[in-house]
């Protein structure tokens, strides 16, 4: 140390604004630095050609038109979680029980598909799980928000606390209706009538289910951007004293924001069972109601750039099972490249809104 | 978002330019067979790490290649739209024939056979083809039984061997069993098993505890441990991971496995293990696909044809004379001079089964018994429909809970 006073590199400063070709420099840099950290672990660990291992995540999401419906309806499924997480984050909520809203809401649908299948006709079925649905996410969403609104109680480890009482719910009603006797799962409900199911539109199962989510998106923008409710949201989000200050009721915005986002989560739970799975499993919601976390934040809470992002991370993982068809290898495998490339896409998220400031004088000396 | 889109859309362009120039098409994997040709498609509900899984890769890779066909298999496929989604997607990649392996995969199979009536869907283990009236879909099983009722023979071997060096007094000959679901499979499968053992040591009896999943390596290495904390001398298990054997093996109990050989985790507690070996079913299914010869709706392989196997034994740990025995029972029965579920040999609530006992062979909501299993003094488990359907609680066997 010749120095007596040391000096860093570099150091840190956050930015206070990033021109738009910037931040898309930094995105573009960051996904080809992750192709390529990708490519590489891939040749060393398998020995393959990267760009063969690539390209099959293209064929697994894109390869056929079955493929490319199967895509929009897991998009369609992700974004409806996610943009059900959104007003709750914008007013600061963190709802991590987006998991066990969709599947109580998807729980509602199924009971009732089963005990009114026969019973009353096919739109009315179909209204009546829209509500029980609507009201059960609602319901799961408006208990923790109950009690950090009269007692402060910490509202991340209720929600999640929560998903694992609707699991164990659903896995109970499961048993109870299990067909055949002991074996654990209720198979696909009303099969031979179709009671329940979403109609196809235009002769496509999934279209319907995209497009109430399309709907669903506006919506929320629009909630979020230019309501009252919206704007309180985003005050109490800010700050619940100020909030306080001009005359919000914060208790009632914070129950009425996470009865709405339940609600939407218990949507999503309907359009699981009744648009698509036509079955329920404690794993029906398959921890899509905590990836679709990363998805609502990585687009900065905006429901028009959630489909981006959502869409970013479905292609991911519906490329990455064709992975292991196409190659032999085990799942563990496209997960391990799933995981690299979403590590680079977020952790660039740091160098938009930080710079590095290489201290200058420093190097020049040590040269 | 657009820059998102953008790039996105670069990267897709990209990517398929490299992905086009570098694939040609795959080549057959036979070079020249002059056979009308078929493509085989293959779902299995978790990857090579499960031993049920495993025991189907084996037999898809042994049938396929001594067919010399093409095959394409989906691994870590869960028992809900996946599986549809899989199926069809087999079905676009040019598949004639669909195999999964799977209980919970029969519904979704069902749904892909309607939607595709020139492919045939081959569904392991399920319940309801004789009964869904489908041309293109089919059930099949093995007559596992049998090999359950041997690999119990060989348990009872051990207890003997344990009463007689007077390690055990005979009245503490407990087997304790770890069970995935109170399913007819599952019931059937420990009930052959017992009765396997109780026809060499007449004083064993048996204890049950369910896990409520297939594959939880967690919960089955705790089931047998519980089990053997309530003084159980052997352990047995009907589920897919390494969980029970591993447990056996550090507290020192003999443990008779299923779908495969545990040896490589439990060298000094494996017994012997049976199993399903698929190959047979897979060849005879592909073969007729192949040759459009109709495929049965209920397929149901036995000990004597093949389908039904045991390990070999491990001989460090087995009674001695363990493997002769076992021979000469499986020529028993083989030649049908055994019944494995000889209503002799058991009761029910204290009484012997009636002759018209019925059992519910055709699935419905309520469970309803509908057929008459009962022949020549024995309940002839497979026989109308391919799988198990033996769901009673034998005397001797305590059920610990049967909350799943």
């Amino acid at each position: 140390m010749k120095n007596k006073q040391h000096m860093p590199l570099f150091h840190v400063a956050k930015r206070a604004s990033i021109k738009w070709y910037y931040a898309f420099l930094i995105r573009a840099a960051a996904i080809l630095l992750a192709l390529v950290a990708a490519g590489i672990i891939t040749t060393v660990l398998t020995g393959l050609n990267p760009f063969k291992v690539f390209g099959a995540l293209f064929t697994g999401a894109f390869g056929s038109k079955r493929k490319l419906w199967v895509l929009l309806r897991d998009i369609a499924v992700m974004l409806c979680i996610a943009i059900a997480l959104t007003p709750a984050y914008k007013m600061r909520f963190w709802n991590i029980g987006g998991e066990g809203q969709v599947l109580i809401g998807a729980l509602a649908a199924a009971l009732t598909m089963i005990l009114l299948g026969n019973v009353v006709p096919h739109a009315v079925l179909i209204l009546i799980m829209t509500a029980a649905s609507v009201l059960a996410g609602a319901v799961w969403g408006v208990i923790p928000a109950l009690f950090k609104a009269k007692w402060n109680t910490n509202e991340t480890l209720f929600t999640l606390m929560m998903n694992y009482v609707a699991t164990q719910i659903t896995a109970f009603f499961i048993i109870i209706f299990e067909v055949p006797k002991g074996a654990g799962q209720i198979g696909i409900i009303n099969q031979s009538t179709n009671a329940g199911w979403f109609p196809a539109l235009f002769g496509n199962q999934y279209l319907l289910t995209i497009l109430i989510v399309l709907i669903l998106t506006v919506m929320i923008f629009f909630y979020l951007k230019y309501s009252k409710h919206g704007y309180e949201i985003s005050v109490v989000g800010e700050s619940e004293r100020t909030a306080r200050y001009i005359g919000i009721k914060v208790e009632r915005v914070i129950i009425r924001t996470m009865a709405l986002s339940g609600a939407i989560c218990g949507i999503a739970g309907l359009l699981l069972v009744g648009g698509i799975n036509h079955t329920i499993t404690t794993s029906l919601v398959g921890g899509r109601g905590f990836t679709a976390v990363m998805v609502a934040w990585l687009a900065k809470f905006n429901p028009f750039t959630m489909i981006a992002t959502s869409f970013l991370i479905v292609f991911m993982q519906n490329g990455a099972g064709e992975i292991s068809t196409a190659f032999g290898l085990n799942k563990a495998f496209s997960d391990i490249i799933t995981g690299i490339i979403l590590f680079f896409i977020i952790a660039c998220e740091f160098f938009i809104n930080y710079r590095i400031v290489w201290n200058r004088r420093e190097r020049k000396e040590e040269m | 978002m657009k820059k998102i889109i953008a790039f996105l859309l670069a990267a897709v362009m990209c990517l398929s330019l490299a992905a086009c120039g570098g694939n040609g098409a795959p080549a057959s994997k036979d070079g020249g067979e002059s056979q009308a040709k078929i493509k085989a498609g293959f779902i299995f509900l978790h990857d090579e790490n499960s031993t049920y899984d495993l025991n189907f890769i084996n037999g898809m890779k042994e049938a396929c290649e001594a067919l010399g066909i093409e095959y394409i298999s989906k691994t870590n496929i869960p028992e809900g739209q996946e599986c549809y989604d899989a199926a069809m997607d087999l079905v676009d990649n040019g598949c004639g024939i669909i195999f999964a392996d799977s209980f919970g995969h029969e519904d979704f199979m069902i749904q892909a056979a309607k939607e595709s009536p020139n492919v045939q869907f081959c569904h392991a283990t399920g319940t309801k083809a004789h009964t869904e009236g489908l041309k293109n879909y089919h059930n099949a099983f093995a007559s596992i039984y049998e090999g359950r009722f041997l690999a119990g023979v060989a348990a009872g071997m051990k207890l003997n061997e344990m009463i007689e060096s007077g390690k055990i007094t005979a009245d503490k000959a407990k087997i304790g069993y770890v069970g995935a679901f109170t399913y007819a499979e599952v019931i059937s499968g420990y009930t052959s098993f017992f009765l396997g053992a109780r026809s060499i040591c007449p004083s064993a009896t048996m204890e049950v505890t369910f896990t409520g999943s297939w594959y939880d390596e967690t919960k089955e290495k705790e089931g047998a441990t519980k089990l053997i904390d309530d003084n159980c001398v052997l352990i047995s298990q009907h589920a897919d991971s390494m969980g029970a054997p591993t447990a056996c093996e550090n507290a020192g109990i003999p443990n008779v496995s299923y779908n495969g050989s545990t040896k490589s985790v439990a060298p000094k507690t494996f017994i012997v293990s049976s199993r399903i070996d698929w190959a047979p079913y897979f060849k005879y299914a592909i073969e007729c696909a192949r040759d459009g010869k109709a495929i049965e709706a209920d397929w149901t392989g036995t000990i004597k044809t093949g389908s039904v196997k045991l390990t070999d034994v491990n001989t460090d740990v087995a009674a001695a004379g363990t493997v002769e025995k076992l021979a000469e029972i499986q020529k028993k029965l083989e030649d049908g001079s055994l019944e494995v579920f000889d209503l002799k040999t058991f009761t029910v609530d204290g009484a012997a089964l009636p002759n018209d006992h019925k059992a519910d062979v055709d699935t419905d909501a309520d469970y309803t018994p509908d057929t008459v299993v009962v022949e020549n003094g024995a309940f002839k488990e497979s026989k109308f429909r391919s799988a198990p359907y033996f769901d009673l609680t034998i005397d001797g066997i305590t059920l610990l809970d049967t909350a799943f």
